[in-house]
């Protein structure tokens, strides 16, 4: 298979390479360099500042929120998420009432249902989501505070977005809401394949479904717990908050900077600010936070690979 | 080394047939007892979830059909009737015709460019072996776990010096770039797992290395191909941060766009019901197709994830 073989290999990769190089590692390359610089992005004339920059950023109160709601983005919504949906998907799996003849642990009925309905929002694009969310949030007319005043909470009529207490959980709650099914569904995968002999012999000990739970299921679902952690948190420092947030809240950054997140603030100082080497100057932080978390994660739930 | 904590497969046989003979029944209608209760309470939360998802969707297909007047009145009731005229004012007014159209294009054109170039390259990756193989693997795959948002200031100015801004063509090509990380990752550990017997046949047959690749590997390659290209699309077609950066030309809006640009000027047009037509709209096309194509869907979603 030598012949010709060089040629075909360039052949293939020049252009795919080549694009990816051009839009994505060269920018990436640049961004760095960029955050060096006092470039305003408006005008082709920059000087290199060293790390002014970088003391600024340190000085930056906005840029401290920005930083703290991130990192709580990237704590709290993989295990609300997370947590969730292993509860759902251990119910939808192993939840079901024993049929005669059948199986020791069997599903719920209409399990394939749920699985359906729950990975609806997973197909729906984000904006779409925060942009019904932000109106069923409307203090006036919106459908939340109806549903409340209709029960007789007429007294409980919060701000929702308009209340920098609130504001944050609003949005992450959004996220929780249409990532929660794509989970569902994978955990469920990864359950699908633990056999079914495990759980019986754990059973006919004695063993409760909740002891399963914790001694059976989880340990041989760890691996993919595991990815699916960082796959959301990654989600929760990126594109997907910047939809929310960007979307959904006044300002947007919600009101007093109390939903600001720092994908949010590359975005203001860059393309609203003119402020194009600070803006790369956070996003070298948000990288650091980005590949921080990833480590961290990875770290922590190393342990030995179970084989079944 | 929990799975030996778990009693191997033979003594639990074993306890099986004690339990057949009947002498710890107690234990089989405690446990028969606990997976009811458990049932119950599984139904009940699973029925709570299910509800809370399909609830907001619904309250927006009905919400479509209402005048502006009855969507502040009373949010939660049903149309006095269905005001489609809000559909049509949507689509030709309110620009959604526009939108769906150069969604159309866009998607169309990244999709087919990322599964052309995706495959190409990650079959040079999996089955050609050559200096720099595994750092062009490393580089490709890097792209998954980096903020975009960090490259999008400077690729704004890339993206304007070759006067690609507001294009639909630059957008194609955006696009595609980014979705290359990911497309190469999910096929270069297909193209591993084809066998490599047949490519070699066609090669001793006289075919070339394109010719191999494009008649034989390819179709082989069908089912990784419409798992990648069901997560490409969704994840195009759903696409919000890249064009807002890079496509703020109003003519050139996609879909997601030009919604939240749509709710964004309801402050002073005051649209409501053509806004949410427009957002059914949206969702209607997607959700349809999940429900069709369910199992591909949900396989090539989670593809990823699993391997």
């Amino acid at each position: 298979m030598q012949h010709g073989k060089y040629r075909f290999i360039v052949g293939f990769l020049v252009v795919p390479l080549g694009l990816y190089a051009l839009f994505v590692v060269w920018p990436f390359i640049q961004s760095i360099y960029y955050s060096f610089t006092d470039w305003t992005g408006l005008s082709p004339d920059f000087k290199m500042v060293g790390f002014d920059n970088y003391k600024r950023m340190f000085d930056d109160e906005i840029f401290w929120k920005s930083l703290e709601h991130s990192l709580l983005f990237a704590l709290v919504l993989p295990v609300v998420t997370i947590g969730l949906a292993l509860f759902f998907s251990f119910m939808i799996n192993v939840g079901g009432r024993r049929r005669k003849g059948g199986p020791v642990i069997t599903g719920v009925r209409g399990s394939s249902f749920y699985k359906i309905v729950y990975f609806f929002p997973q197909v729906l694009s984000i904006a779409i989501v925060a942009i019904l969310f932000a109106f069923a949030y409307n203090p006036d007319s919106g459908a939340i505070n109806s549903v409340l005043s209709a029960i007789g909470l007429d007294s409980v009529q919060p701000l929702w977005l308009g209340d920098p207490n609130l504001a944050l959980w609003c949005v992450m709650a959004v996220l929780v809401w249409s990532t929660v099914g794509f989970f569902v569904v994978l955990f469920s995968a990864g359950m699908a394949s633990i056999p079914a002999d495990l759980y019986e012999a754990a059973l006919l000990d004695g063993a409760s479904r909740f002891t399963t739970f914790f001694r059976i299921t989880l340990p041989l679902l760890w691996d993919t717990v595991q990815s699916g952690w960082v796959y959301m948190g990654i989600l929760a420092l990126g594109a997907e908050s910047f939809a929310v947030v960007q979307i959904m809240t006044t300002g947007p950054g919600g009101p007093d900077y109390s939903t600001t997140v720092m994908v949010l603030y590359v975005y203001q100082k860059a393309f609203r600010d003119g402020q194009a080497a600070y803006a790369t100057t956070i996003g070298v932080a948000l990288l650091v936070v980005t590949l921080a978390f990833a480590a961290i994660v990875m770290r922590l739930g190393r342990r030995e690979r179970l084989e079944f | 080394m929990k799975t030996t904590e778990t009693p191997a497969p033979v003594p639990a046989e074993s306890g099986a047939t004690v339990a057949k003979v009947g002498a710890p029944a107690g234990k089989d209608t405690r446990q028969k007892k606990e997976g009811g209760v458990l049932n119950v309470f599984s139904h009940g939360v699973l029925i709570i979830w299910a509800i809370m998802v399909v609830m907001p969707l619904a309250w927006a297909v009905m919400t479509s059909f209402k005048t502006d007047g009855a969507i502040f009145g009373s949010p939660w009731a049903l149309p006095d009737k269905l005001h489609f005229d809000n559909w049509a004012r949507a689509w030709s007014d309110a620009h959604m015709s526009d939108y769906f159209l150069n969604t159309v294009l866009v998607v169309g054109g990244s999709l087919i460019g990322t599964l052309v170039l995706g495959s190409m390259a990650a079959y040079v990756l999996a089955r050609f072996d050559f200096p720099g193989n595994r750092f062009i693997y490393y580089l490709f795959i890097g792209g998954m776990s980096f903020p975009i948002m960090l490259a999008l200031v400077p690729l704004f100015y890339v993206v304007n010096n070759m006067g690609l801004l507001n294009t639909i063509h630059g957008l194609i090509l955006v696009y595609i770039a980014y979705s290359l990380p990911f497309t190469v990752f999910f096929l270069t550990a297909f193209f591993r797992t084809l066998p490599a017997s047949v490519a070699e046949a066609a090669f001793v047959d006289g075919a070339s290395h394109t010719r191999t690749f494009f008649q034989i590997m390819l179709p082989m390659a069908k089912p990784g191909l419409i798992s990648v290209g069901i997560f490409n699309f969704l994840g195009q077609w759903n696409q919000y941060m890249l064009p807002t950066v890079l496509n703020t030309d109003p003519d050139k809006h996609v879909l997601t766009q030009g919604l939240v640009q749509l709710a964004v000027s309801q402050g002073y047009k005051g649209d409501w019901s053509g806004l949410f037509a427009g957002l059914v709209m949206a969702m209607l096309p997607v959700l349809a197709a999940y429900i069709i194509f369910q199992r591909q869907v949900v396989q090539g979603l989670t593809a990823g994830a699993l391997k």
